[in-house]
């Protein structure tokens, strides 16, 4: 399993990364290889060109920016698990990343090439959509922004132009008082490609009245989605009332079948997994009142 | 126990070959280097069925590096086709399709080029040209008479189909109290080692010998290289001292070797395949059996079970390679162990157009298990007996060995009972039963796995007439040979490859407690197929048993010749002399030394008795114990030694996320004297890790258009660390009375009743809902679809 | 293009294709066989090796990703300070608990051992089975080789010298 050729180089910036996509339109860009790699060894991908942005100044960086956290595209995976800005301000994103592959591929693999890998079964995906990142990403013409929630449209298909380099994602801070999280994966082997999975962010106020819900589901259909849920302001009572609200959501979803899993099973396992994910999230904002 | 009365077997020592491992100095296949190597890449067709109208190969031929592209044309008008040991002179295969291609992934072209990553560009630049053909996926279907053949001139998909008739079936089912029938199917899967099959073949035009290296664990393998390729038997020349990655039967290799054999005497160059995973998984020659049974068992009120009729489906693949066999073996333990006295025993082989099955650990006898285990819990759930009880009632009890059953296969010794009772003993089963009930308490299911399983040792091909009265093979032998040289020092020599088992540090044992030497002393080698005895390699679960007798004789032969010379020295009739560590001691309390002794055989003839030759070398060709004859009235002796395991493990799974855990495992083993400890405790922790893997994860799925779904590991799911438990190991010895120190294989323990163990529990979980999962591997959608289901219909 | 990579402290300049992965370049360029190849898309482990003191997969990184990064394999996880034929400890505990069969898995354990020793010194058999699940053994079973790790751990802590890692 030996790839088809192709060259390589390694911008010193963006902009010179940029222009390497511009004069050739089937180039790749290679963050960790995680992902990219098998696909050049079984040639399912087949470009001519592999830029490498790893040493490019600036892509590796995880900053304050006041209302969100600015991750950089070139943040390994391992890193970000350890960073004390992404476990204070983005919890979900910290509970998320203990999911994802192996350590030995954490070293490698990176923020940004998950996102633009695009598996419908990827935690990192999922908790962009749920917690509605901003896709920052550069061509020759310059920066575009793209709302994670409209950037997945299919199997590892994204809105990405084939000419522009994500280089880094806002991740938007809480803003509220309290901040509960949960995340929950189902997986054949641990570390497998989610059969399904859940993430839920809640931010209550002072009050424990339930400001801001949002929850996203993965590794069911072709890519991660919010799953729209109405909960009651009443802490209390959104706790009944959750497993028929979850269910009404998943009506709008269309389940993938495939050899590991019917459509049936997924839909029952995530909307137990989004009720587990919320039932976190409602117990840690609940914790934190008392 | 028997292990306080050896020096050296049975007792805690290191396996000397993992030395070299641990350092990353293992000579695997893909180390070998060759300054003038080619490289092999395979061009696959991707149709399950079609005739190849037309092969251009031209742009690939032009490519800078291509050395050559062959196709299996070209091969078929040159070699002779594969051996197959059934009657099905129509069934040819060769390493390439020939007019047809059989199934999703089928080998082609093979490109040769001057790396292997040339040699897959150039494989893409080849220009098929194919017109599909109707295919057939499904074995039931290929029974039919309209299916398509797979092999037209064979006229069916059919290769054996032979019924069995051991006792008096139809008699004992009319006077049983009751019947019940059902069906399970074993999934195709196998063991995938992590090292593909890879050789290298070079041919010395010189000296006319053609040379080959490979990752390989195959009986007879240079026989048939040299009979496809049209050479002397002494022209082919196997290095046995290739470290194999792996192979747990599977890697036969034999398509393999016999391309690049071709391909070396073709180009005149080293050639080297190393299949990469694609290669490996779609058309390596490396899938196991997926069969469906189809069981009827006669039992009486008490338990007792009289009769059982089995019929065993087989979805053999494109070409028959040993599945059809993998039929035949388990008819030497087809009663499990139970004392059940009639069978009557269908096995039916058919092709289909999936990728070819070969040997996988244990040769048939895992599924099988699997069946018969089924049945038993079927039978206790219809008598709402105990199912430890029920078993008990119906295994075969200590004082009743040696036992012959229905087949014709006599169990050597045995004490299933005792173990049993350790394995309820060492896993506290109240405590047990205790736990399963609070786990479904606290919402889970849970349920308690049970499998009482025979693993057949020694090895014997006696399923070959068995089942092909053509085929009259009853030798299935093993060798040794020892030197002691001149400095005193001790080197036996043993003529197979190993992929992980210890043969090494096994002989050395063996060697070490016959001339009570310390086996690290002893250097084991392995010379070339020409340099060789003949042996039957490492299959069947055998060696300890053939290449421990072969060595142990070979070394009870030096002993004698050491005695007798001592005896000639110390003017003593050999049978007053005592034999210690080495030295020879006369009644009176003079001695002769094992230096005195070397020195007289290499140097001193004058000091031997009269006739003998010098040196001290010995070595033992040896017969399976218990082998040798030909069937007769469809029944004969199998394997002879058999081994037992009992397992008892515990399951739990939510009801939604229906993903089974195992909290407790407890293996009961028996392989009467062990050799090496470590050894066996490994050999069985990794045959549960297999089993756990059939009974789960693994499976070789086509889609319906006969594409193979899992076609590398992203989709093939092998058990990792977090998948296979901590698991107890319980011990017993029933010493075999068929060997010298009643030692009995272990090669296969563990695989064999874990699938039956896990699918036990599951089915215990969910017992009280009217739900049975009958297929391996049980999927955690499908655990969850079927509760959900039930519990839908019950509302 | 041209490459320079260095590995277990010695430099190695080659003129490579792109493609060639670090896997590739070990074995075929640089000589050195310990590091195994056994599925070329990341999943079995067999191809571990450590990057900058992580494990990481060699079939998935280009040998052009690894220039300018310390690469060690099997071959030196002996360290510097050992003689040739001696044992690490954690190769020491692999033979004596008979934690391997093959063989062929046995340098990629033995370097996620060594990683997870490194940052876990006393790890529970929980954390061991975590740091070995992206390697994938065949032969083991893993039990034995969980053992190898829990009493490699034990000596190491035992041992009366600074750490430098085994």
């Amino acid at each position: 399993m030996k790839a088809a050729p192709f060259d390589y180089i390694r911008p010193d910036t963006l902009d010179d990364a940029c222009a390497c996509l511009a004069s050739h339109p089937d180039a790749r860009i290679i963050a960790g290889g995680q992902s990219l790699v098998p696909m050049l060894a079984m040639r399912l991908a087949r470009p001519s060109l592999v830029i490498d942005i790893a040493h490019i100044d600036g892509l590796s960086a995880i900053r304050d920016d006041g209302d969100a956290l600015v991750i950089g595209t070139m943040v390994r995976q391992a890193a970000a698990l350890s960073d004390p800005l992404i476990a204070t301000h983005l919890p979900l994103l910290a509970k998320a990343l203990t999911h994802v592959g192996h350590p030995p591929t954490r070293s490698r693999g990176t923020v940004g090439g998950s996102l633009v890998h695009a598996d419908p079964s990827a935690e990192i995906p999922l908790v962009a959509v749920a917690l509605g990142a901003c896709l920052r990403m550069r061509d020759s013409d310059g920066d575009i922004d793209f709302d994670a929630a409209d950037f997945f449209i299919g199997p590892m298909l994204t809105l990405i132009p084939p000419t522009a380099c994500l280089y880094e994602i806002r991740f938007p801070k809480p803003k509220a008082a309290y901040v509960g999280t949960g995340f929950h994966e189902i997986a054949t082997r641990r570390s497998d490609y989610a059969l399904a999975a859940a993430g839920a962010h809640i931010e209550a106020d002072a009050h424990g009245r339930v400001q801001d819900i949002r929850l996203a589901i993965g590794g069911v259909s072709d890519f991660p989605q919010r799953l729209p849920i109405d909960l009651p302001t009443d802490l209390a009572k959104s706790k009944s009332s959750l497993a028929a609200a979850i269910d009404t959501a998943l009506d709008t979803v269309d389940f993938v079948e495939d050899m590991h899993a019917s459509a049936s099973y997924r839909r029952r396992v995530v909307a137990e997994l989004a009720g587990r994910a919320i039932s976190d999230a409602l117990n840690e904002i609940t914790a934190g009142l008392a | 126990m028997s292990d306080q009365k050896y020096k050296f077997l049975s007792q805690p020592r290191r396996v000397v070959e993992d030395r070299r491992f641990v350092v990353g100095k293992g000579r695997y296949i893909a180390d070998y280097d060759h300054a003038d190597m080619a490289h092999v890449a395979l061009l696959a067709c991707h149709l399950p069925a079609a005739t190849i109208d037309d092969i251009d190969t031209s742009a690939a031929l032009a490519m800078p590096g291509v050395i050559d592209v062959v196709t299996g044309a070209e091969l078929a008008a040159a070699i002779g086709p594969l051996m197959n040991g059934l009657d099905t002179p129509n069934v040819r295969r060769y390493p390439l399709a020939v007019g047809q291609v059989r199934y999703a992934g089928e080998w082609v072209c093979a490109v040769i080029a001057e790396s292997r990553a040339v040699a897959e560009d150039a494989a893409e630049k080849i220009r098929l040209q194919t017109t599909a053909l109707p295919f057939v996926l499904d074995s039931e279907q290929a029974l039919q008479e309209d299916s398509p053949p797979v092999h037209p001139d064979h006229q069916s998909n059919v290769l054996l189909d032979k019924q069995f008739v051991w006792g008096s079936v139809d008699d004992d089912f009319a006077k049983a109290d009751h019947q019940l029938s059902f069906s399970v199917v074993w999934g195709r899967n196998s063991t995938v080692p992590i090292e593909t099959f890879g050789v290298v073949a070079e041919w010395n035009v010189w000296e006319q010998i053609l040379d080959i290296r490979a990752s390989v664990q195959m009986p007879k393998y240079a026989d048939q290289i040299a009979r496809a390729l049209g050479l002397a038997g002494n022209q082919v020349r196997v290095h046995y001292d290739i470290d194999v990655g792996g192979s747990y039967g599977v890697k036969r290799g034999i398509k393999h070797a016999v391309l690049t054999g071709y391909l070396a005497r073709k180009l005149h160059r080293p050639v080297r395949l190393i299949e990469d995973r694609l290669e490996n998984m779609r058309a390596g020659d490396a899938h196991g059996p997926e069969r469906k049974f189809d069981i009827s068992v006669a039992f009486d009120q008490d338990g007792t079970v009289r009769s059982m009729k089995m019929r065993a489906l087989d979805n053999a693949g494109a070409y028959a390679g040993r599945a059809p066999f993998q039929l035949g073996k388990p008819i030497g333990a087809i009663v499990g162990p139970y004392r059940i006295g009639s069978v009557a025993y269908q096995a039916i082989s058919v092709t289909t157009n999936k990728a070819v099955q070969e040997a996988v650990r244990g040769f048939g006898q895992a599924p099988t298990n699997y069946a018969i285990e089924t049945a038993i819990d079927r039978v206790a759930a219809y008598l709402q007996m105990d199912r430890l009880a029920l078993r008990q009632h119906n295994l075969i009890r200590a004082d009743e060995f040696p036992y012959l059953i229905p087949s014709g296969s006599t169990y050597d010794s045995g004490d299933y009972h005792q173990v049993i009772d350790k394995v309820l003993a060492a896993a506290e089963y109240p405590k047990l039963v205790a736990r399963c009930a609070e786990l479904r308490n606290s919402g889970m299911m849970a349920g308690i796995g049970i499998a009482a399983c025979l693993e057949p040792s020694g090895g014997n091909s006696s399923f070959e007439p068995l089942l092909n009265e053509n085929n009259q093979t009853t030798t299935w032998m093993e060798s040794c040979q020892i030197n002691i040289d001149a400095l005193g020092t001790v080197i036996a020599r043993i003529h197979t490859t190993s992929s992980g088992q210890g043969h090494e540090t096994l002989v050395s044992t063996v060697i070490g407690e016959v001339l009570e030497i310390e086996p690290d002393s002893i250097r084991v080698t392995r010379p070339n197929s020409l340099e060789s005895l003949p042996g039957n390699s490492p299959v069947g679960s055998r060696m300890a048993i053939m290449l421990g007798g072969a060595a142990a004789r070979a070394a009870e032969k030096l002993k004698h010749k050491i005695i007798t010379i001592a005896a000639h020295q110390l003017q003593c009739d050999a049978a007053t002399l005592r034999y210690q560590g080495g030295t020879t001691y006369a009644a009176d309390g003079r001695s002769f030394s094992w230096d005195d002794v070397v020195e007289l055989a290499h140097r001193q003839i004058h000091g031997l008795p009269d006739g003998m030759d010098p040196g001290l070398a010995s070595f033992d060709i040896m017969q399976v114990p218990t082998g040798g004859a030909l069937p007769k009235d469809d029944k004969v002796q199998m394997y002879p030694c058999y081994s037992f395991e009992f397992h008892l493990v515990l399951v739990a799974f939510d009801p939604v996320i229906g993903k089974p855990e195992i909290h407790a495992y407890t293996i009961g083993h028996d392989c009467g004297t062990v050799i090496n400890p470590a050894i066996v405790s490994g050999m069985t922790y990794g045959g549960i890790a297999h089993g756990i893997g059939a009974a789960l994860l693994e499976e070789f799925a086509y889609d319906e258009s006969g594409q193979l779904m899992t076609q590398s590991f992203l989709d093939y799911l092998m058990p990792s660390s977090h998948e296979v438990p901590d698991i107890q190991l319980v011990k017993h010895c029933t010493p075999s009375p068929h060997t010298v120190f009643g030692q009995k294989g272990s090669g296969e323990s563990g695989y064999l009743g874990a699938p039956a163990a896990i699918s036990s529990a599951i089915n215990h979980a969910v017992s009280g809902m009217d739900i049975h999962f009958t297929s391996l591997p049980i999927r955690m959608s499908v655990i969850s679809d079927a509760i959900a289901n039930a519990n839908r219909s019950d509302k | 293009m041209n490459i320079t990579l260095d590995i277990n402290g010695k430099a190695t300049t080659a003129s490579i294709e792109p493609r060639l992965t670090l896997l590739d370049f070990l074995r075929d360029v640089a000589g050195l066989k310990g590091t195994h190849a056994g599925c070329e898309h990341g999943v079995c482990g067999a191809c571990t090796v450590l990057l900058d003191g992580d494990a990481v997969r060699s079939c998935l990184v280009l040998a052009a990703q690894a220039e300018g990064s310390h690469i060690t394999t099997i071959e030196a996880v002996d360290g510097a300070d050992r003689q040739p034929g001696e044992l690490s400890i954690i190769q020491d505990a692999f033979c004596e608990t008979h934690g391997l069969q093959c063989g062929y898995c046995t340098p990629g354990m033995v370097l996620a051992a060594k990683t997870l020793l490194q940052h876990t010194p006393a790890p529970s058999r929980e954390d061991v089975r975590e740091a070995i699940s992206g390697n994938i053994c065949r032969c083991t079973g893993y039990v034995q080789i969980v053992d190898a790790i829990m009493l490699a751990a034990e000596r190491l802590q035992g041992r009366n010298q600074p750490a430098d890692g085994a």
